[in-house]
């Protein structure tokens, strides 16, 4: 199907009935129940998930085929977030030609700091896409300010010109749309206790995560994705055979530097707001986490790291004293202060202390990331066919032999 | 979902079983009937609070956090009621926001204009809140004001300080009851005028963004209009942590006064670089070497330690007003009085301003007889008022910024304790930081109209 | 002329906190391989090392004083250090004074215990894994580290002031012959400099002039060889890890009084840090010294007004910039080896 192989294809449909599914799937929990604060089915957390799958599938294109570790994709990201914004201010609110120009301004500035920081390897090129990044995130941040915004980064206003579309009556918001459709419209679903939200920008980003996800497969199994992991595993022996490696690092860098815009400028599409932190070197180390937690060089690696971190992120921080109190309503009082007292540190304003354990909890246990996880926990069920159950056996092998 | 200490678990126990059948969700389901974003069902109303919890403001946030929830508190009729007995109006009673009781919830902005967003999308999209507020910065203010903008919510801004909060960058759902960069810069120099004398020599340190562009201007044209002279300013990065190579040449430069426009922990690092090198003890044309903090943060100040005594700068509240300039600050008293029985120290005034703006919320829903947005920005926009630890003070209409008087402060140079840091010098009657809508400093913007929601 | 000198000195002092800390770092890379993102957060703890000593020599019992009042009407607790029992008054108060530098007692053997617990606990276990797995495993360490001290602290900075002999600067302008004025510098940052310059001194010396210091020198040139010659490298290679330890912990510790430490500080030194190593080279140890004092004059360069105003914001991105003209024209930065950390 699609030119894929029997595994990849079926790979494909189970990413795509989960992304399709996203809304039942993230919010198990019925409403008003003690645990719906896990629920993420709200079109703002489903919808950054999808997108930063997208942006860590693009990464890992980069990091899971040819070993280059940048350190420095956050700043593509943003380049794409002001390009799309700029769009919305000056054309059209529609999304269509925002996300492309996203795409193509963070394709020529990555060809830039590419074409640059490839005559470099190693930690020499993870240094050298780290101080591009940091050199555009200072400068947005300061003095670009007139074209970025700056502190206050930018939004569309109702004063904007916007060529192309009508003016707005008076009252009327600016809203990211796809020919009409905007983004923030949906419908619910109410089952029992249970409530589903559809919304039209969570699918919207969701198809475009999918064919970003076919394209990365494409590319994985091509034999341009060959020539990407000889790069890694031995990228002396190609050049002794007579094969230059650099075109090809640079168009695997340029590719997930175009991933990242894309995901730039979907988030603008989704929520109509740039800051200069996205270019931060933390949200570059962000993307790096995300590969390397789920996987690197697997295919659907990055999407669960990415899935990850941005759940941590927007959930457990969200759980303060009085919902833990909650929970542990039921119990006599002196276990429930306990039991919050114990608790309490690891949530709330203490997420980032959980991240951290998280972090170092799965590179002790599962080197291969969560994909490993999910390998061990699928050979327990099924240990006649061990050898035969996944499809990322291979990709996973791939980065062992990577020490020293 | 809070309740308070004293009658938590009989409270979560009915709470939840009740909550459990009522209060279901009503993001986009209300709408049909109602008309506007995550109107209030059953006998419940959501309040988001969206403060920094981690990152260099965390402590900032933990306090804006803790005056939310004892606004909370007096708001359900719990504790003593702290400046809901001297608010001028007095709709309020104590039973929620019009009979329905009062629920928050939290997040972190983490001091980033997207993560901002992300966790108020968050409140509106799960939680259902029907106002969000808090912050520390003026670039997540501006970024979540205009989400709520687009969501048709309250924003009532905690602590902002830069002109574009309400100025270029204003909405018609966005509050800011803070004072600005403006007033700050009229504040102090006369008083900075007074002090120093009229001819003197100032050196701007001045933040790389938003914030310190229009403090510093702020600051240099009010002095420069009571004849100082701006010998030098120079931009310093926001990461920054070092700034002895910026504080080094001051004293070269023949300046006799450094002004730092720096906030938070740019503020601590220069304050204290700039003692460190002496400057304190310096003698420049005759006169002796003053620094100048024109925006003073209590909670940063206590991690600058010995380093700001003698130091001048302004703020939006003190918690010693009313103690020692009398019952034109009344309402100062009685919220220091139910914030230090509940915590045991004194509240900042990042928590005051999160307190009074839920108030103001809570007050403006139940003379507007509606959460419908709009008909709160019209009970909010023009809204005079007094009794909450400013004087009397103005919701201006025009662009919903607060017209109150403004405290200039000095480090004081014997603290009686921890909390005990600044002494109050003046206090500049709202007249004075008064200005056009139109101002140059604050053009650009426009409030559009206010925004209910799908 | 005078400007300039004053620059020089900014930058070599800068310099110096920078080189101290890469010097930690490189001496774990160079000697065990392993790239430790939690370098920032034992320099971190050693700053708080310094904080927790201070808060221990001004440990206190309640003393309840009815002839005063607090902010809310009841009568003041006044606090009254157990030093002052021990010690009387005055003694007490010298004690407390010179907290920081007394700290350094407490902070090396705390330090090294750390190190030790940290490379036999964890990175002994990362040793044959890749790079970017010692990176993500360190990060998590990182992030960790930086949260506890935050529970403990809070996030606000705290003011850890240097002995007041210490206050104030020294005017080297009158000394030279310019105006006075000129050209000032404070005292305690004139000692973080010699402290560094002495720390810097002594770890090249070890390594240098012992026996010690040469396995461990032929160990990073070849630790495989060395380990067949019968020496328990590994041994020797925990104890380099809680050197490295104690000299992060130590910069830390002394740094805090030149900016009140905070539990972020850590991660702002991270990417610094990293940035010297690199363009010093990966693995060299002077490399790292020599990029940690041309970065940190560079840096005090660019933030002067003159410069500015030709180039506005060039003090933001100047570092950065300065380390890709090193990278493209020497590939392994300014000193470093063929083959490290190159694939």
């Amino acid at each position: 199907m699609f030119g894929l192989n029997k595994k990849d294809a079926g790979l494909l449909i189970v990413v795509a009935i989960l992304a399709l599914a996203a809304p039942f799937i993230l919010n198990p929990f019925p409403e008003g129940s003690a645990m719906a604060q896990f629920n993420a089915g709200y079109p703002d957390l489903m919808q950054r998930l999808v997108i930063f799958g997208i942006f860590a599938i693009g990464f890992n294109i980069l990091f899971g085929l040819t070993g280059y570790l940048s350190f420095g994709h956050a700043a593509f990201l943003g380049v794409g977030s002001y390009a799309a914004i700029w769009m919305m201010k000056l054309l059209t609110m529609n999304v269509i030609p925002a996300i492309v120009v996203s795409i193509i301004i963070a394709g020529l500035f990555s060809l830039l700091v590419g074409f640059i920081s490839l005559r470099r390897s190693g930690i020499y090129f993870s240094i050298l896409t780290l101080a591009f990044a940091q050199m555009s995130y200072a400068l947005a941040y300061s003095v670009l300010t007139p074209i970025t915004g700056g502190e206050t980064g930018l939004q569309p206003k109702y004063t904007d010109p916007r060529v192309l579309d009508k003016a707005l009556e008076a009252g009327q918001q600016p809203r990211a749309n796809l020919f009409g459709l905007e983004m923030n419209q949906g419908f619910q679903l109410e089952m029992g206790n249970w409530v589903f939200t559809f919304n039209a920008g969570y699918y919207i980003a969701a198809v475009v995560m999918l064919v970003a996800f076919y394209l990365s497969i494409r590319i994985f199994r091509s034999p341009f994705g060959m020539m990407l992991r000889a790069v890694k595993s031995n990228q002396q022996r190609m050049n002794y055979t007579g094969l230059n490696s650099k075109p090809y690092t640079l168009a695997a860098f340029v590719i997930s530097g175009m991933y990242a815009g894309l995901a730039g400028g979907l988030l603008v599409a989704m929520d109509t707001q740039v800051g200069a932190e996205r270019m931060f070197w933390t949200a570059s180390g962000e993307v790096v986490l995300m590969t390397i937690l789920g996987g690197a060089g697997t295919l659907i690696g990055p999407v669960l790291g990415a899935g990850f971190i941005k759940y941590m992120e927007n959930i457990v921080s969200k759980i303060n004293k009085s919902v833990l109190e909650q929970w542990f309503a039921f119990m006599p009082d002196g276990i429930e202060d306990v039991l919050v007292a114990i608790i309490y540190p690891f949530v709330g304003k203490g997420w980032h202390l959980t991240l951290g354990l998280l972090f170092m909890l799965v590179v002790i246990f599962l080197p291969g990331g969560l994909v490993e996880g999910g390998q061990r926990i699928g050979k327990m069920f099924r240990r006649r066919d061990a050898n035969a159950n996944s499809i990322e056996a291979d990709a996973a092998e791939q980065r062992k032999p990577a020490a020293e | 979902m809070s309740f308070s200490k004293l009658t938590r678990r009989g409270l979560i126990k009915t709470g939840a079983v009740a909550s459990a059948g009522l209060a279901l969700p009503t993001y986009l389901r209300a709408d049909g009937h109602s008309g506007f974003t995550n109107a209030p069902q059953g006998d419940t109303v959501t309040l988001g609070f969206n403060v920094p919890q981690s990152g260099p403001y965390a402590d900032e946030g933990a306090d804006e956090l803790r005056a939310f929830e004892l606004a909370v508190e007096h708001l359900n009729g719990e504790g003593d009621g702290g400046m809901m007995q001297t608010f001028s109006s007095k709709v309020l009673e104590g039973n929620g926001i019009m009979g329905k009781k009062v629920n928050f919830v939290t997040g972190d902005t983490q001091t980033k204009s997207d993560a901002a967003r992300a966790s108020a999308k968050s409140m509106i999209e799960k939680d259902g809140a029907v106002m969000i507020s808090g912050g520390s910065s003026s670039g997540v203010a501006v970024a979540v004001q205009a989400l709520c903008q687009e969501a048709g919510v309250i924003f009532m801004a905690g602590l902002t300080h830069a002109n574009d909060t309400t100025g270029k960058d204003k909405r018609a759902n966005g509050f800011r009851h803070f004072f600005n960069s403006y007033m700050s810069g009229a504040a102090l120099a006369p008083i900075l005028s007074n002090e120093y004398g009229a001819d003197r020599k100032a050196y701007h340190l001045t933040a790389d963004y938003n914030w310190g562009y229009t403090t510093e201007e702020a600051v240099r044209s009010s002095t420069e209009a009571l004849g100082w002279e701006t010998v030098n300013a120079v931009k310093t990065p926001l990461t920054q942590t070092d700034f002895s190579a910026y504080i080094a040449p001051v004293l070269q430069s023949g300046a006799d006064v450094l002004v730092l426009n720096h906030y938070g922990g740019n503020m601590v690092n220069s304050l204290t670089n700039a003692v460190q090198f002496g400057l304190r003890d310096k003698e420049v044309n005759g006169k002796k070497f003053e620094i100048v903090v024109p925006l003073y943060s209590e909670l940063m100040a206590r991690g600058a330690g010995q380093n700001i005594k003698g130091i001048l700068g302004s703020q939006n509240w003190d918690w010693k007003l009313e103690n020692e300039l009398g019952s034109r600050y009344a309402g100062t008293n009685a919220f220091v009085q139910s914030f230090g029985t509940k915590y045991g120290f004194p509240p900042s005034q990042a928590a005051h301003t999160c307190y009074v703006q839920t108030l103001l919320y809570a007050d403006a829903v139940t003379r507007a007889g509606s959460f419908n947005p709009c008909a709160v920005v019209e009970a909010l926009a023009g809204f005079e008022f007094d009794g909450l630890g400013n004087g009397p003070t103005l919701y201006r209409a025009d662009d919903h910024q607060c017209f109150k008087d403004v405290v200039v402060v000095r480090g004081k140079e014997t603290p009686e304790n921890e909390y005990d840091l600044v002494e109050i010098v003046e206090v500049t009657p709202a007249e004075q930081v008064t200005y056009a809508p139109d101002h140059p400093q604050f053009a650009g913007g426009s409030l559009g109209t206010c925004n209910a929601g799908a | 002329m005078d400007a300039i000198l004053l620059q020089i000195l900014n930058g070599m002092d800068k310099g110096s906190a920078y080189a101290l800390i890469a010097l930690g770092l490189t001496l774990i890379f160079g000697t065990l391989g392993v790239v430790n993102f939690a370098h920032g957060a034992l320099f971190l703890i050693g700053a708080f090392c310094a904080v927790t000593f201070s808060k221990i020599l001004s440990l206190s019992h309640v003393v309840i004083d009815e002839s005063q009042k607090d902010f809310l009407g009841n009568p003041l607790k006044v606090e009254v250090p157990y030093i002052y029992d021990m010690f009387g008054q005055a003694t007490g108060d010298v004690i407390i004074d010179w907290a920081v530098p007394l700290s350094l007692l407490f902070t090396v053997p705390v330090m090294i215990a750390i190190g030790f617990a940290m490379e036999r606990g964890l990175i002994k276990h990362f040793y044959k894994r890749p790079h970017a797995d010692q990176i993500l495993v360190t990060f998590g360490l990182a992030i960790v580290l930086a949260e506890i001290v935050k529970y403990f602290y809070g996030a606000n900075p705290i003011p850890t002031p240097a002995p007041s002999a210490f206050a104030g600067s020294f005017d080297f302008g009158a000394m030279l012959g310019f105006d006075p004025n000129t050209i000032i510098y404070p005292y305690w940052r004139l000692v973080y400099f010699a402290f560094a310059a002495v720390i810097i001194g002594g770890v090249f010396a070890f390594l240098q002039f012992t026996t010690f210091g040469m396995v461990v020198r032929a160990g990073m040139a070849d630790r495989e060889t060395v380990g067949l010659l019968g020496i328990n490298i590994d041994k020797r290679f925990t104890i380099m890890f809680g050197i490295a330890a104690a000299v992060a912990g130590v910069a830390g510790a002394m740094y805090a009084p030149i900016n009140s430490p905070n539990y972020n500080m850590g991660m702002d030194f991270l990417v610094l840090s990293f940035v010297v190593v690199v363009v010093g080279g990966m693995g060299s140890l002077p490399g790292a010294v020599l990029a940690g004092f041309l970065l940190g004059i560079l840096e005090s360069f660019a933030s002067m007004s003159v410069v500015l105003e030709t180039l506005p914001g060039i003090n933001q991105i100047i570092i950065y910039l300065v380390a890709i003209i090193i990278l493209l024209t020497r590939p392994r930065g300014l000193m470093g080896r063929k083959g490290v950390m190159e694939d």
